[in-house]
């Protein structure tokens, strides 16, 4: 006896407009890609709320571990000279 | 664990929390979610009897969209490491619960008018809140819900206001919707403040940021002058401005009355839920048909098209 609780969860992604990136907006159960995709479309997009969707097995997404995340993201954090905002230009100069 | 102490931070499902700010959470959004399918049965009871082919298209709109929210909300809940089939189990074993109004009856058509009205809005005076409730698939789930819930307000506003404009039967019949669901619907903020001890840890946490009195007179300084527009009536007789707080004065709400529709004793608890428990028993075949269908194409290795 197969249970709702056996179909995998997938994480949805849309496509508000052409232009612009797939973004996560939340998560579904589905038995297969097929039936995530429509269910996907139903529960996300009934107000035409994209122009495209992708659907992701949960369990596909790798992600950081939060605990790590100071030193995780940590090489990142004493390298102003990165940013434009390190340097200082002379008065008078301009499209720098 | 931050949210304790910093309203700012948000929590996210991987972050570590407490247990009671995890057992808070799940045992909120489950009710919520609850509540937005239980919610399906009074109004879809209706839908077969709409007025007209424009009303059924709205009303199947929005029954369609609390099944949505439902959705959005048990997939939050489900973040929390709390299982789908664990939660829906809690609710068709009354270990859950879910919005006491949802136990009162629709006897006629205005009662959908005032379910839109007046349920959907105390539903987002309660929900605007936690669009910035400290746990982020949670308040996500809610600026969704939020945006789709006004619609829901005025298509119910819209119908009473045509009933009260229509023939003096038609106008008697979105008062008498008025007249039952109006006190039903200030208990769905809940006990009165001093009756509800969990508040102050919620706000404490960030899940709650007003107290149920305060919300309460929020939804009814907006309801009064809705209700004159309407050209109905609201049954209270102690409903009057109060100049110097610069808020309505209101009578109290019968809260045994909320506390025995909580412990199942409504008019229509017995049945909403059978309805739900033979709903969910009826569709097992569908999930066990789909779930066998997605095995036997798995065993295919399908391949499929790359992203785009
Ligand atoms: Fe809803
Ligand atoms: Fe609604």
């Amino acid at each position: 006896m197969t249970t709702r609780a056996e179909w995998p969860l997938w994480e949805v992604f849309v496509r508000a407009r052409r232009g612009m990136a797939h973004v996560h907006v939340g998560s579904l159960h589905a038995p297969d890609a097929e039936m995530a995709l429509r269910n996907a479309r139903d529960v996300y997009t009934r107000r035409q709320e994209g122009v495209s969707l992708w659907v992701v097995p949960a369990t596909a997404v790798v992600a950081s571990t939060p605990d790590l995340q100071g030193a995780f993201f940590e090489p990142a954090a004493d390298k102003d000279y990165r940013h434009p905002t390190h340097y200082s230009v002379p008065e008078g100069v301009d499209h720098l | 664990m931050e949210p304790a102490t910093d309203r700012s931070a948000t929590v996210e499902p991987r972050d570590p929390m407490p247990d009671g700010y995890r057992r808070t959470l799940v045992r909120q959004i489950a009710q919520h979610a609850h509540s937005e399918i239980i919610g399906m049965q009074p109004e879809g009871e209706w839908i077969a009897r709409a007025p007209s082919l424009r009303r059924k298209a709205i009303l199947m709109a929005k029954v369609q969209d609390e099944a949505g929210h439902g959705l959005y909300l048990y997939a939050a809940a489900e973040t929390l490491g709390t299982p789908r089939e664990e939660l829906l189990d809690a609710l068709h074993t009354g270990r859950q619960k879910y919005s006491s109004i949802f136990n009162y009856p629709t006897l006629t058509w205005a009662d959908v008018g005032a379910i839109g009205w007046l349920v959907d809005g105390a539903a987002i005076v309660n929900q605007v809140p936690l669009c910035r409730c400290s746990y982020g698939p949670y308040a996500r789930a809610m600026v969704r819900i939020c945006k789709e819930e006004s619609f829901h307000q005025r298509q119910g506003f819209e119908i009473l206001h045509t009933l009260s404009h229509g023939t003096p039967a038609q106008k008697a019949m979105a008062q008498d919707a008025v007249d039952r669901f109006w006190w039903p619907s200030l208990m769905m903020f809940g006990p009165p403040d001093a009756d509800s001890p969990n508040t102050v840890q919620s706000m404490a946490w960030g899940i709650k940021r007003f107290t149920n009195d305060e919300l309460r007179q929020r939804f009814v300084d907006i309801a009064v002058p809705q209700a004159e527009a309407l050209g109905l009536t609201l049954p209270d007789p102690e409903l009057r401005w109060n100049e110097e707080r610069g808020h309505w004065d209101f009578g109290t709400p019968d809260f045994a009355e909320l506390a025995e529709v909580v412990a199942g004793r409504g008019p229509c608890n017995a049945q909403r839920l059978a309805h739900r428990v033979r709903a969910h028993e009826d569709g097992a075949w569908v999930r066990e048909a789909a779930a066998a269908y997605a095995a036997k194409r798995a065993a295919r290795t399908p391949t499929r098209e790359p992203a785009a």
